[in-house]
């Protein structure tokens, strides 16, 4: 149990070799609810465990039982401790247990023993199970984001969670758990992999990589342990890479303290992170935002059914609306606590936000996976100046689960400054130019400020909206603007649009307007422009389907790190005409594949 | 490797009997399950919906030869254009590098013309542009072509 805790003879993690997890795995992923099986069953029997012992050790108490559970005797359904100690098969019964422990025992090992992944310079890879092996890889270049979660129990033992999402429905990668400070690393060692999987493999085949020195070195450096044996501890290259893990485990003697200065570390370790986040969200924000949002109302709502349909004697309405009472206060407990200690901060490797009081998860979203970004301003936010953000990322499930709401939410609740902060952490190729759009975006209403305006015909349609409702584009994100009541506005990096429509059904054809959709990866934003003059439409779905191709085609976020080596390249590469490095080399169509984890491709033709 | 033009491109027109032939089997459906709720239970109202059924599939059908029409598709240089309707327009424009798969599929009256449906998959499922009613051969070298495409230009997520 505390093989992390000691100077680990493995420092790191993405060294190409496989490794295990942490020794307690098994324990917190299913020996918890094993442990609380156990107890609850021993609980519940207790009396009749007593009893059970009783005949073992004080035999000539058995008369006394017989005569009270006499009736019983033979029931096995009725009572099987009872039964099994008027039969005599107590020695059989312990064996029976003993032989169950021993089994889940070995099982957890097993799992354990059989649970590995490795990191290569390609894709992380896991390999798991038993009896019916699974074997599951993550291609670097295609990962969405790294999530590094600390349940409350799994942080009692100092250990994390790490898991790995990449584009596809329940495709993620998990590496559950690892010592805290070793998924730490791993993550920044994987977001290097990933960075710069391809500058690196350019340094290697030319020699004109001494132009990038400063990030090369890191990049390569990596490569020296793959060869050698695991047991290598750090290579003298890595050790810059490990620094920030080697100050804690090296103090390994007092376990508790250490134990006990993790779980008050601030959550973003500060020497991975810049340690200032860009928003502060003070409790008062966080309590009075989820009071006055929407949550609240549907909470009114309930609360009001249910005492109506109490007083007025129809229990029925307990059944089928307290579970629901009961999931809408769970929700808005997650989302305080979840807000809590929340951080938002700019790394090299993307964008880190952390959050939690208790459990806490960071996750990291590297440069150029972001889909779409929608500021929100619910009506009665609006007093106080307060928006949330949210975005579409690939990979995370479509469900509306608490888990993957919870991940779209970049920002739960901030002043319009820190919506200005966090975009320019978003969007950081096109932060000065989105800058100037975002103030008239989120509060702005008719022309100006950058916005095509929505002629007044549209009021028929939208007799709240229709001054709100207007667009602009710049530096290849659209910007559509739009809602009275909840105010929103959307930003879609062009270079990630999957594709445009425009529609126009028989009362837009009357009053001469349209509707533009862009389609992007599901998700919570939609980015929908619902009115505007029929001809600035046509005008808008040429202009968006142009910069779609130039933007994507010019587009070299899904090897972030590698941008600063490829940049002669790509520059010379026209609308269409596709990067020469993606080209070149063989294994660049494999890299583009879409959906890379186990799928076995169902590709692109059929 | 492929050509590429930029004149908007009808479907087969013989795909109206595919719409055709979906149409009428809807309205027998609709209409003899009205015509039985008014001859077993004998309720006025039943006749009415059948007769209301019956004219408004009809007028349906009548359109259906304009619609067909109405369907067009253009392979321009860097991205496909898709539209279609009447009433309710639609214009989709998908670039290449983003189809993750293109599907092909037949139905029984379609697969009897020597048709086939065209589906063009994005990683948004909003796209939803599908082209119904190419011949079968052209619709097959117009996957391999699109797909060969989609390859030069793919471009990640």
């Amino acid at each position: 149990m505390s093989a992390p805790a000691r100077p680990a003879p493995v420092t790191n993690l993405a060294d190409g070799e496989w490794h295990r997890l942490h020794p307690a795995s098994p324990l917190l992923r299913g020996g918890l609810v094993f442990i609380a099986v156990l107890g609850f069953i021993i609980a519940n029997l207790r009396e009749r465990v007593v009893d059970f012992f009783l005949v073992v050790f004080a035999p000539e108490s058995r008369d006394d039982l017989d005569a009270r559970y006499g009736s019983w005797q033979d029931e096995w359904a009725n009572d099987p401790v009872g039964a099994i100690v008027t039969n005599g098969l107590v020695g059989w019964a312990l064996l029976g247990l003993v032989v169950l422990i021993i089994a889940v025992i070995v099982g957890f090992w097993l799992s354990w023993r059989m649970h590995t992944f490795r990191v290569t310079h390609e894709a992380v890879e896991v390999r798991s199970g038993i009896l019916f092996r699974s074997h599951r890889s993550a291609r670097l270049d295609r990962i969405q984001g790294i999530n590094v979660n600390r349940p409350l129990f799994a942080r009692l033992f100092g250990t994390a969670k790490l898991e790995v999402s990449v584009a596809g429905q329940s495709a993620n990668v998990q590496l559950s758990y690892l010592g805290s400070a070793l998924a730490d690393g791993l993550r920044a060692d994987v977001l290097r992999l990933a960075s710069g999987a391809r500058a690196e493999k350019a340094a290697t085949q030319a020699a004109a990589a001494n132009t990038a020195v400063p990030l090369a070195a890191p990049l390569t450096a990596p490569a020296g342990p793959l060869a050698g044996p695991p047991t290598t501890p750090a290579a003298p290259p890595t050790a810059p890479a490990a620094a920030p893990a080697a100050p804690l485990t090296a103090r390994a003697g007092e376990l508790v303290t250490h134990r006990v200065d993790e779980f008050l570390a601030p959550e973003l370790d500060p020497a991975l992170a810049p340690p200032e986040s860009v928003v502060h969200l003070p409790l008062s924000r966080v309590i009075g935002s989820t009071l006055l949002g929407g949550s609240t109302i549907w909470a009114i709502v309930l609360v009001a059914i249910i005492v109506a349909g109490v007083s007025s004697g129809q229990p029925w309405v307990l059944f089928s609306f307290v579970p629901a009472a009961i999931g809408l206060v769970s929700y808005m407990w997650s989302r305080i606590t979840k807000s809590l200690r929340y951080s938002i901060a700019g790394t090299p490797d993307g964008v880190r936000i952390g959050h939690g009081l208790l459990s806490t998860g960071n996750q990291t979203i590297p440069p150029g996976r972001i889909h779409a970004i929608e500021a929100n301003q619910w009506v009665f936010w609006r007093p106080f100046g307060w928006w949330s953000l949210r975005i579409n990322v690939a990979g995370h499930s479509v469900s509306a689960s608490n888990e993957a709401a919870q991940r779209t939410l970049v920002l739960p609740v901030g002043t319009a400054a820190d919506v200005h902060r966090v975009l320019g952490l978003l969007l950081p190729d096109a932060a000065a130019e989105v800058d100037a759009l975002v103030a008239p975006g989120l509060t702005g209403r008719g022309d100006g400020g950058g916005y095509s305006s929505t002629p007044r015909r549209a009021a028929w349609l939208r007799p709240f909206s229709w001054r709100r409702i207007g667009w602009a584009a710049t530096a290849g994100i659209a910007l559509i603007r739009r809602g009275a009541l909840v105010r929103s506005l959307t930003l879609v990096p062009l270079a990630r649009m999957q594709s445009v429509a425009v529609s126009v059904g028989p009362v837009d054809r009357a009053l001469d307007l349209a509707g533009i959709r862009l389609h992007t990866v599901a998700g919570p934003v939609s980015a929908v422009l619902p009115v505007v003059d029929r001809s600035e439409a046509m005008r808008l779905f040429d202009r968006l389907a142009e910069d779609a191709v130039e933007r994507a085609a010019s587009d070299t976020t899904h090897h972030w790190g590698a941008q600063t080596i490829a940049e002669p390249g790509p520059a010379a590469a026209g609308s269409g005409v596709p990067r020469s490095d993606v080209a070149a080399e063989p294994p660049a169509s494999e890299a583009q594949r879409p959906f890379p984890s186990t799928s076995s491709g169902n590709g692109s033709a059929r | 490797m492929h050509e590429v033009d930029t004149d908007w491109r009808r479907v087969s027109p013989k795909y109206v009997v595919v719409e055709v032939v979906g149409s009428l089997i809807g309205m027998v459906v609709f209409v003899g399950a009205a015509l039985v709720v008014y001859f077993l239970f004998d309720w006025q109202w039943g006749l009415w919906a059948a007769i209301a059924i019956g004219v408004a599939s009809l007028i349906g059908i009548a359109l259906e030869p304009r619609r067909v029409r109405s369907i067009q598709y253009r392979l321009r240089e860097d991205d496909l254009l898709f539209r279609r309707g009447i009433m309710f327009q639609r214009q989709v424009a998908v670039p290449y590098g983003r189809m993750q798969l293109v599907d092909i599929t037949r139905g029984p009256v379609a697969r009897a013309l020597g048709l086939a449906d065209l589906k063009f998959v994005t990683a948004a499922a909003a796209t939803a542009v599908t082209v119904p009613g190419i011949p079968m051969e052209e619709a097959d070298r117009l996957r391999d072509e699109l797909v060969a495409l989609a390859e030069t230009r793919r471009a990640g997520l």
